[in-house]
């Protein structure tokens, strides 16, 4: 019966990472500013991804929160034990939060172009360092874990790190790095989609940003083609009644056997790679940027189906392999879940208003005009 | 040890930093949206007259700088759970983390989804779908303030659980105990209508400003007469919702209500002190008098607690010696002495159990398991929270709210009745220091209400010192002046981008 809840549960977890990296297309297209050339360009974007930003922003805090209602033990491991990296991350996104409302803001003390350089850094360091630390599931981290501890009054966690650099030697593995870089170039592509789709500017600006999406897709292809074969050739931890044990080639066993990843994964790859081939060798498609969404969506849910079910370790610890993270080994209790499934109902009118207020907002792209007329960052 | 001591501190000091500056801006945002949606709804009514929408816009410009203040401080408070306090985490993650979920789902969408129509769709969307948007953004704050308070409710007033010792954590057993217990609905109401009495001073403040020194009477008066009646309603149940919480703090958290009113030896007719300076060398059981000078009414603290003024109000003492009087006879609450041994017989029955699954340490820890966090203290001393932050926070957070209460009665009077007097300096200059009072009693109330809880982070459950990451000090500490650096450098911009707003429409 839990089984069904924990697998509800990783479903909406995968949803959530899905959603949060397609709407990291904010962070890619702040990436892009300093590349858009004159002001009124630099306007006119700053405005269209600044009225998205609190989405991807709320996006995170949700996915962090869901992860600690659903698989707390997870939430306490890597949080607790991967704790500099993700400091690191939470700073990135501190400092987008007042970037756009305080940019042109008169007594802003420190300058627009202080603002600015912020929100390069949370479009550049945000998506790599999520990047790295979705990639320490994959690739695993060092972690113990003893519940026993909590006994000790003197030394009472339970879950600790081994690496003294608390995640950051994450950031020296290069496989997780090439996810983070993958997952920076996927957002500026999408970025530059999304200001195609929502702002209206010269040809030369158009032009720009069909540049600047071609370029970024052809750096992000070789970089996920290369971390997808790293993943399918990576071992796995399996969790047996006897304890945990080894599998090779786990993940490319699990797309084999999980048909439904398999086809999201190649099914979002042709959504990615058609957006991208029409803005390369063709017009670029109109609704280019949701097309890459929906990809960018079905890519990541496959790799969370095939991270988290079939028993593997979605968090494999590499110092004690006994403390390896599954669905059932870290879940929250059969009450909570159930529970929260309830709660859960509301995620499909969440998504309603949201698609309704996006569409009633953007019914027309920005222009100069309506910055004027209706006010802006 | 000195390490894990050390971690503690660290950390403790890096959540009430994050916490104190979160609480700097939330408390604007949940009243100053509700202020801004009662305008924009009497904007509509009066057929939309040019004069209402500025005013609406200038306040929505204030509402938008301190929102995403609120947003940047926010973040950091809900990740750091896990980053700094792992074990409370998993010991507790399994009732906490369900209302911080729920908070996303349910709030944090709302806001983030609404605000940018409330802000930027006066021309996108029709009047009524933007007004409609403005009092959602306003109920998606509430509603946010209302999950993360069921949380914190629970850790002061821990309900609907059951020990597991075979996963070593706390299950939830009854949502709804959780959700709606007593203690989380008076302190949803005690908060976020403290909100509403802040941005009603702030309101004022500020229209006393532009009043008095920006010759604006024209946007000072509306403004008074909505954010006075909305500032005055949230002071007037603020207090109630005070009352009950107090109440409550009484029954389930009497170490805490002893500290609050600095009671250190139990007595009937027992005072309640106005004003107080507090003996510093008063430790337990000693013989120091615990106030230097003190103006109280005798009685009255016992008869507002326990409804007589013949009423036993235990001091901290009699607490830590397991003695209690409740209508006339002596009760035994359990002395802190032997709560601190059977807590140790649990936390071994626990350490026992999980290397063996014996039955027999089963039985023993669950005889014992309601003082297992006790067993991590060695002396009731220990068991004592800081007195004198507890007591000054709490008696100037209730001093504050009487003035509070005086400049949002007298300005609703002066905007009615006397509108000349608004433009008075005298005027100005106390409503401008109602506004900065507000901010000091909204962050003394949650310093007595936390400091209060110590050194439990989940009351009589789970010590502080027991719910941390392994973590160096070092590391913790410099996140926290990373934080206070990134945090001040936020406020000083956001001040003076607010001051720069104001000052462009007085010359106006």
């Amino acid at each position: 019966m839990i089984t069904c809840f924990q697998n509800y549960w990783w479903l909406l977890i995968s949803v959530l990472g899905a959603a949060l990296v397609f709407l990291l297309f904010v962070q890619g297209g702040q990436t892009l500013l300093p590349c858009l050339g004159n002001n009124e360009n630099k306007r006119l974007a700053v405005n269209a991804l600044g009225r998205k930003w609190e989405l991807t922003y709320t996006t995170l805090v949700v996915f962090g929160a869901g992860f600690f209602a659903s698989f707390p033990l997870f939430y306490s491991t890597s949080f607790g034990g991967a704790w500099a990296l993700w400091m690191l991350i939470l700073f990135s996104f501190v400092i987008q939060a007042a970037s756009y409302e305080f940019r042109r803001k008169r007594g802003n003390i420190y300058g627009t172009g202080f603002y600015d350089t912020l929100l390069f850094l949370n479009g550049s360091l945000g998506c790599i360092l999520l990047g790295v630390a979705v990639g320490t599931m994959i690739f695993g981290a060092e972690f113990n874990i003893n519940k026993v501890n909590i006994t000790d009054p003197a030394a009472p966690v339970i879950s600790t790190w081994v690496n003294p650099l608390h995640g950051l030697e994450a950031l020296t593995d290069w496989r997780c790095l090439l996810l983070g870089f993958a997952i920076l170039f996927l957002a500026r592509m999408n970025g530059a989609f999304f200001l195609m789709l929502s702002t209206e500017g010269s040809e030369a600006y158009r032009a720009k940003l069909r540049r600047i999406a071609s370029v970024s897709g052809l750096i992000f292809v070789p970089l996920i083609v290369l971390f997808l074969i790293m993943v399918l050739l990576q071992p796995t931890f399996v969790q047996t009644p006897e304890g945990f044990v080894a599998r090779e080639y786990g993940y490319l066993m699990n797309y084999l056997e999980l048909w439904w990843a398999a086809i999201a994964l190649l099914v979002g790859v042709v959504c990615v790679l058609v957006t991208l081939f029409c803005a390369l060798v063709k017009k670029p498609l109109r609704y280019g940027f949701w097309l890459s969404g929906v990809g960018t969506v079905l890519v990541v849910m496959s790799l969370f189906g095939v991270m988290g079910y079939n028993s593997t370790a979605f968090f494999p610890s590499l110092s004690d392999p006994q403390s390896s993270l599954t669905l059932a080994n870290s879940s929250s209790s059969l009450f909570t879940l159930r529970t929260m499934t309830w709660v859960s109902a509301v995620l499909p009118i969440v998504i309603a208003y949201i698609a309704y207020v996006w569409h009633s907002m953007g019914r027309r792209p920005i222009n100069d005009a309506d910055l004027t007329s209706e006010g802006e960052y | 040890m000195t390490d894990l001591i050390q971690t503690i501190d660290w950390s403790r000091w890096q959540f009430a930093l994050t916490a104190c500056y979160h609480w700097l801006f939330v408390p604007l945002t949940l009243g100053l949206s509700v202020i801004c949606a009662v305008m924009e709804t009497i904007y509509l009514k009066k057929g939309r007259p040019e004069k209402w929408l500025k005013l609406i816009k200038f306040w929505m410009s204030l509402f938008a700088i301190n929102f995403v203040c609120g947003i940047a401080t926010g973040i950091i408070l809900e990740f750091e759970f896990g980053t700094n306090w792992s074990n409370y985490s998993w010991f507790v993650g399994d009732i906490f983390g369900a209302p911080l979920a729920i908070e996303g789902l349910f709030a944090f969408f709302l806001e983030a989804t609404f605000v940018v129509v409330m802000l930027f769709g006066w021309k996108r969307v029709s009047p009524k779908f933007h007004l409609t948007a403005t009092w959602l953004t306003a109920i998606g704050t509430s509603l946010s303030a209302l999950w993360i308070l069921v949380a914190n409710a629970w850790m002061q007033f821990p309900t609907g659980m059951e020990f597991n010792p075979d996963t070593m954590r706390n299950e939830m057993t009854d949502f709804w105990s959780v959700a709606l217990s007593p203690v989380a609905l008076n302190k949803f109401c005690h908060t976020v209508m403290s909100g509403w009495a802040l941005s009603g001073c702030f309101v004022i403040g500020v229209s006393g400003w532009l009043a008095a020194f920006g010759k604006r009477s024209d946007m000072a008066i509306p403004s008074v007469k909505v954010a006075g009646w909305v500032g005055l309603i949230g002071l007037v149940l603020t207090m109630a919702a005070g009352h009950g919480s107090i109440l409550q703090v009484s029954k389930s958290q009497p170490m805490k209500f002893a500290a609050l009113e600095g009671v250190w030896t139990g007595s009937t007719n027992a005072e309640l002190t106005a004003v107080g300076l507090l003996n510093p060398d008063k430790e337990l059981n000693n013989a120091e008098d615990p106030f230097i000078f003190k103006i109280g009414a005798p009685g009255v603290l016992s008869w507002a607690t326990r409804g007589s003024t013949d009423a036993f109000i235990p001091g901290i003492e009699d607490i830590i010696a397991g003695r209690d009087t409740i209508n006339g006879l002596e009760v035994n609450t359990v002395s802190y002495a032997e709560r601190i041994a059977r807590g140790k017989v649990a936390l071994a029955a626990l350490a026992e159990y999980g290397e063996t699954h014996s039955p027999e340490a089963l039985q023993t820890l669950r005889e014992n398991y309601e003082f297992f966090g006790y067993g991590y203290y060695d002396s009731p001393s220990e068991l004592v929270p800081p007195v004198g932050l507890i007591y000054y926070s709490y008696h100037m957070m209730v001093c504050g709210g009487m003035y509070m209460l005086l400049i949002l009665a007298i300005g609703l009077f002066f905007a009615y009745k006397k509108q000349g007097l608004l433009e008075k300096k005298w005027w100005g200059a106390a409503a401008m220091l109602a506004l900065v009072v507000s901010w000091i009693v909204s962050q003394s109330g949650w310093i007595c209400a936390e400091v209060g809880r110590q050194p439990w982070v989940i009351q009589d459950l789970m010590p502080t010192r027991a719910a941390i990451s392994a973590v160096s000090p070092s590391g913790v500490q410099t996140t926290f002046w990373a934080f206070a650096i990134v945090f001040t450098a936020m406020l000083i911009a956001e001040i003076s981008i607010m001051i720069n707003k104001i000052r462009q429409v007085a010359k106006k």
